[in-house]
């Protein structure tokens, strides 16, 4: 078999033009948000193809509420690790130490007691969770949006991710600014009309309800926000993708 | 020379099965982080299930029954189920258009005239069952033809209906799109429901292949072969 010139000058120039255009689309990707953390190794070009999608697609979109009588009668809080002392210390005192540090690229780097969120404005939702075993369940979900939080401390231009850690040492994880500054991503405090309780995340859990339940960190006590995510643990945005976890959890 | 499969046809037929295969193992072993299936919106393990698996779990605070625990599979799985998932939808994307403007669908898939009726699909299934000898058939008979379309325009449309209603951020953009299917546990249940079918399709595929003669299929499907009739002459 031969390969004519012409053949082999038009595959060549076709095969130019595709690496061309992919260069031209990873450029254009990154300058519009929609390459994420995680987007090397084997499931990167997978992680990275759903992220883009979905953010394409529900950058606006509301989580799905849901009425009251939808409430579920079991909710089901997953297993958690035994409390430290320092955390029931501060159990007993009805977390009125409990404490919320808001750094990295704010204006205003700010310290917040759990009266002070509330003083921020408190709102309400219905959501379902969503656990990546298959499970789910409905709540009220009752909390400060953490979108009001971020005007009080303001934001710097190169913001791009908010990374939030739990009291349980090695937890955290990030979201993009879209989902940080989404009406829905609430500082949660109470739950079905109570307090929101321990097992749940009490006194403060992060929910995303736009993502998988391991995006909705328990036990939230310090937010950084970051231009990048490179500098934190191992630069993929939580350490989920470690573990084969992918950091974006919307699907 | 013709060969029996074009080599779109080819490249699309073995993507997908590679796809399928990996959907499957990682689904399978996402199943076995909560092997419990639920009807409506919400189900957990505080709640009655519609039915359960009864294998052991990946995870203690499912009540298995076992008194043991597998290890955890679900973050690879999770992560190799989309990006075969995005392969697959590629891959049937390039397939529809290439079956549209071929005629590929028209001409290998809809049933021809005269065998729309239930006395041709009953010629075929009698066929079946006297285990006659396969002939050397030009083209796909009307059984295997509504099998056909019945996996590429159902069971697979269906495949991904109910599982891009599993996901919160998706739902949240199109509500409708897990509504329809009343709820979120259905829309998982469903999805599990047209897996086994699926399944029985694959195993019925491979041993129609089998009795029909598996290498000289799998030549036709691979480095493309010469169809039957031509084969026979040659």
């Amino acid at each position: 078999m031969t390969i004519s010139r012409r053949k082999l000058i038009t595959t060549g120039l076709a095969a130019a033009a595709g690496v061309t255009g992919l260069g031209v689309m990873d450029r254009l990707a990154r300058s519009y948000g929609l390459i994420p953390p995680d987007s090397g190794g084997v499931f990167g070009p997978g992680e990275t193809l759903t992220y883009a999608a979905q953010r394409l697609l529900t950058r606006h979109s509301m989580a799905r509420e849901f009425s009251r009588s939808q409430i579920s009668p079991k909710p089901f809080p997953n297993a958690l690790a035994p409390p430290t002392d320092a955390f029931k210390l501060l159990q007993a005192g009805g977390f009125r130490d409990w404490q919320l540090v808001v750094d990295g690229l704010v204006e205003r780097p700010t310290v917040f007691s759990l009266a002070d969120l509330r003083s921020i404005g408190v709102r309400s939702q219905i959501t379902e969770v969503v656990c990546e075993e298959g499970w789910s369940y409905v709540a009220e979900w009752i909390g400060t949006p953490l979108s009001a939080v971020l005007r009080e401390t303001g934001l710097k231009p190169e913001a791009r991710f908010a990374m939030y850690r739990s009291y349980e040492r090695g937890w955290w994880d990030s979201i993009d600014l879209g989902d940080a500054q989404h009406p829905q991503t609430f500082l949660t405090m109470g739950m079905n009309d109570g307090d929101l309780p321990v097992p749940f995340g009490g006194p403060l859990r992060l929910r995303v309800p736009r993502q998988l339940g391991y995006k909705s960190v328990k036990f939230v006590n310090h937010i950084t926000v970051a231009d990048s995510m490179k500098k934190f643990g191992s630069g993929q945005g939580s350490p989920g993708p470690d573990y084969g976890y992918s950091w974006y959890a919307g699907i | 020379m013709t060969t029996r499969h074009s080599a779109l046809l080819r490249v699309t037929h073995w993507l997908t099965f590679v796809a399928f295969a990996a959907l499957l193992v990682t689904g399978i072993e996402l199943i076995i982080s909560h092997p419990r299936f639920y009807w409506g919106e919400t189900g957990n393990s505080g709640t009655t299930p519609l039915f359960r698996i009864p294998i052991p779990s990946s995870r203690d605070t499912v009540p298995s029954g076992y008194n043991y625990v597998l290890p955890d599979q679900n973050g690879w799985s999770r992560s190799m189920h989309f990006e075969a998932a995005w392969i697959l939808v590629i891959t049937a994307l390039v397939y529809g258009i290439y079956g549209v403007t071929s005629g590929h669908f028209k001409r290998n898939l809809f049933p021809v005239s005269g065998q729309r009726s239930w006395q041709a699909y009953w010629a075929v299934m009698r066929k079946y069952l006297r285990r006659a000898p396969p002939g050397d058939e030009q083209s796909y008979n009307p059984l295997q033809r509504l099998a056909y379309l019945a996996v590429i325009f159902i069971l697979f449309p269906m495949m991904i209906w109910t599982g891009l209603a599993l996901s919160p951020s998706f739902n949240a953009a199109m509500p409708w799109f897990v509504g329809v299917l009343g709820g979120r546990q259905s829309a998982r249940t469903l999805h599990f429901f047209f897996t086994i079918l699926l399944v029985i399709f694959f195993v019925v595929h491979v041993t129609m292949v089998a009795m029909g003669g598996f290498w000289r299929r799998m030549r036709a499907m691979t480095i493309g072969g010469a169809s039957a009739g031509e084969e026979e002459s040659a």
